[in-house]
């Protein structure tokens, strides 16, 4: 497999016209950043869209000069790699609502001045993907040859192929959920106590007074990490090792997984909007395609019109290989075209960042056969 | 004709097929190019399921042992089960569900009767290896073995009907002899059934 890519390209677009959204409100003059990789071919028929997760961003492969870390999907996106950037021309949007150079809660609300913070609109799966259909047109591309994301983006791939049957062929649906749990949920809800609890969080409006509640923040990364590896992944990862190789009978991190979960939170927090973390988990709780047909998820696909593959992982526990199998059994029952692969991987939910042989080989065949 | 062949004939134009064990999907892909069939492979092992994928067929990966309660009664026109059913740990409760799944289904067994095991058996006094059945007993996917008695029998207690019957020697090739005592001169058995 060969390395990263060496040409990345990021541009912002202001979309044109505005977007109507589920709650009823609509934005107007969205900017959107993307990056893309490879080439567009003469009849715009190799684009592939990437959708990120909860805290992904556009920045899905290769490295900034002065960087030394990857984009988040380097591991698959590239020359030769599972999503072959020599074959494909491949496009990966920061999502509205983002806070990575997207509208979202803390970009400038035009006609305050100031930043959305907590008004910004609750946004819907169903909305980003109406959104990056925008974006579709604005860069000439009809139909999609594939839409794929892991988690939260496979549940945008998914809904790509109900809403717009005909601009896509093929969807990668990968360590996704049809919806969400009362566990996932629970998850999620702690999450966002421990940032409106913050006192810097100042009900949402932190920006405004120069502030940031990050003590809110570190907690919910530390929170959502848990729930992104497996037990196992964390025992080989530190078992039980000690930080200076004995107890100290305190309350400071003396476990290794202590501080490595203290570090990952206080990057995140350093780097990631309290508000749009918030709207993200709410994002992943609304999302539940069937709720408009009577709870069938068989008559919600009623529509879809791509191939698709699902793949789930044996140690994710955060969206189990069962969840997968329930969008896969709606799907043989919709009679629909459906693959559907179960990868063994120690890492959890995060498995789908990894290029593990058989996941490589099951995604690349399907985007090329 | 070999087995391919009549399963060709048994399969109907335009018709859905499942394919349960479906291995690096020949059948299927023969039956999609042939008679615009629409088909789904179910498989386990994972570069069967990547060679599938590759040839543009659908597959699902799914463990027929752990059930198969996701597709419903009657929702394939015919079910495939080509030399499964005597790996599976439950061949009679997969055979009520094949006939469930199908209108009509299709099961190719290997035959234990067939002369040339039963030979083996006799003058070695070991379980029988031969070229249909190349493992020794210890280390064999094949745990649940019967001859074509045996299975007709199988079907009269689960209700089962047998639509045709057909009986490939050694080579794969049906002939007079095979016809004439296909336990004895029968080294694979295929059927179409229904219930």
């Amino acid at each position: 497999m060969s390395n990263s890519l060496e040409a990345i390209e990021v541009n912002t677009i202001t979309l044109d016209g505005k977007l109507e959204l589920e709650c009823g409100q609509d934005i107007e003059n969205i900017d959107l950043v993307y990056e893309t990789y490879g080439t567009l071919n003469s009849d715009a028929s190799n684009a592939i869209l990437i959708c990120h997760a909860l805290s992904g961003n556009h920045h899905a492969a290769g490295i900034y000069q002065n960087e030394e870390r990857p984009g988040w999907w380097d591991a698959l996106i590239g020359p030769e790699k599972a999503i072959n950037t020599n074959k494909f021309f491949v496009v990966c949007p920061n999502n509205i609502g983002g806070c990575h150079g997207s509208t979202g809660p803390s970009s400038i609300n035009k006609q305050t001045g100031k930043s959305y913070g907590p008004d910004f609109p609750i946004i819907t799966v169903a909305d980003w993907v109406r959104c990056q259909s925008m974006l579709s047109d604005s860069l000439g591309i009809k139909v999609w040859h594939a839409v794929i994301g892991g988690s939260l983006g496979g549940m945008q791939a998914l809904e790509w192929s109900c809403l717009f049957p005909k601009r896509i062929k093929k969807a990668g649906i990968i360590a996704a959920a049809p919806k969400l749990s009362a566990q996932n949920i629970a998850f999620n809800e702690v999450a966002r106590q421990a940032i409106v609890n913050d006192p810097d969080f100042v009900s949402g409006r932190y920006l405004d007074v120069g502030k940031s509640p990050k003590q809110g923040l570190k907690l919910a990364r530390m929170i959502g990490h848990i729930t992104y590896l497996s037990e196992e992944a964390m025992r080989n990862k530190f078992g039980r090792e000690l930080k200076e190789g004995k107890l100290k009978f305190g309350f400071d991190a003396e476990f290794e997984v202590e501080s490595y979960l203290r570090y990952q939170g206080d990057v995140f927090s350093e780097s990631f909007d309290a508000n749009t973390y918030l709207l993200m988990t709410k994002i992943l709780d609304y999302f539940d395609p069937a709720d408009k047909f009577e709870g069938k998820l068989d008559k919600a696909f009623k529509e879809i019109e791509a191939q698709l593959l699902v793949v789930s992982f044996s140690t994710d526990w955060r969206f189990s290989p069962a969840r997968s199998k329930e969008i896969v059994n709606a799907l043989i029952k919709a009679k629909k075209d459906v693959s559907y692969m179960e990868i063994d991987s120690p890492h959890g939910h995060d498995s789908f960042l990894f290029a593990n042989k058989e996941y490589v080989n099951g995604l690349s065949s399907f985007l090329e056969n | 004709m070999d087995a391919l062949e009549v399963i060709k004939n048994w399969v109907k134009k335009d018709s859905e097929v499942l394919d349960l064990g479906c291995g690096k999907g020949e059948i299927l892909k023969i039956l999609s190019e042939e008679l615009n069939t629409i088909s789904l492979g179910i498989e386990i092992d994972q570069e069967n399921i990547t060679l599938c994928i590759q040839s543009g067929l659908n597959v699902i990966q799914q463990n027929i042992d752990e059930g198969l309660s996701n597709f419903g009664d009657k929702s394939f026109d015919m079910v495939i089960m080509s030399q499964t059913i005597q790996v599976l740990k439950e061949p009679k409760k997969a055979l009520l569900e094949v006939t469930r799944i199908g209108k009509e289904c299709i099961v190719t067994i290997p035959n234990f009767g067939y002369w040339s095991t039963r030979v083996n058996l006799l003058v070695s006094g070991k379980m029988p290896v031969t070229g249909s059945l190349p493992n020794a007993w210890h280390d064999t996917p094949n745990i649940h073995l019967c001859t074509i008695k045996d299975f007709e029998l199988l079907c009269i207690e689960c209700g089962i009907n047998i639509i045709e019957k057909r009986f490939f020697d050694n080579s794969g090739i049906e002939n007079s002899l095979t016809r004439l005592l296909p336990n004895l001169l029968g080294s694979t058995a295929m059927y179409k059934i229904s219930k």
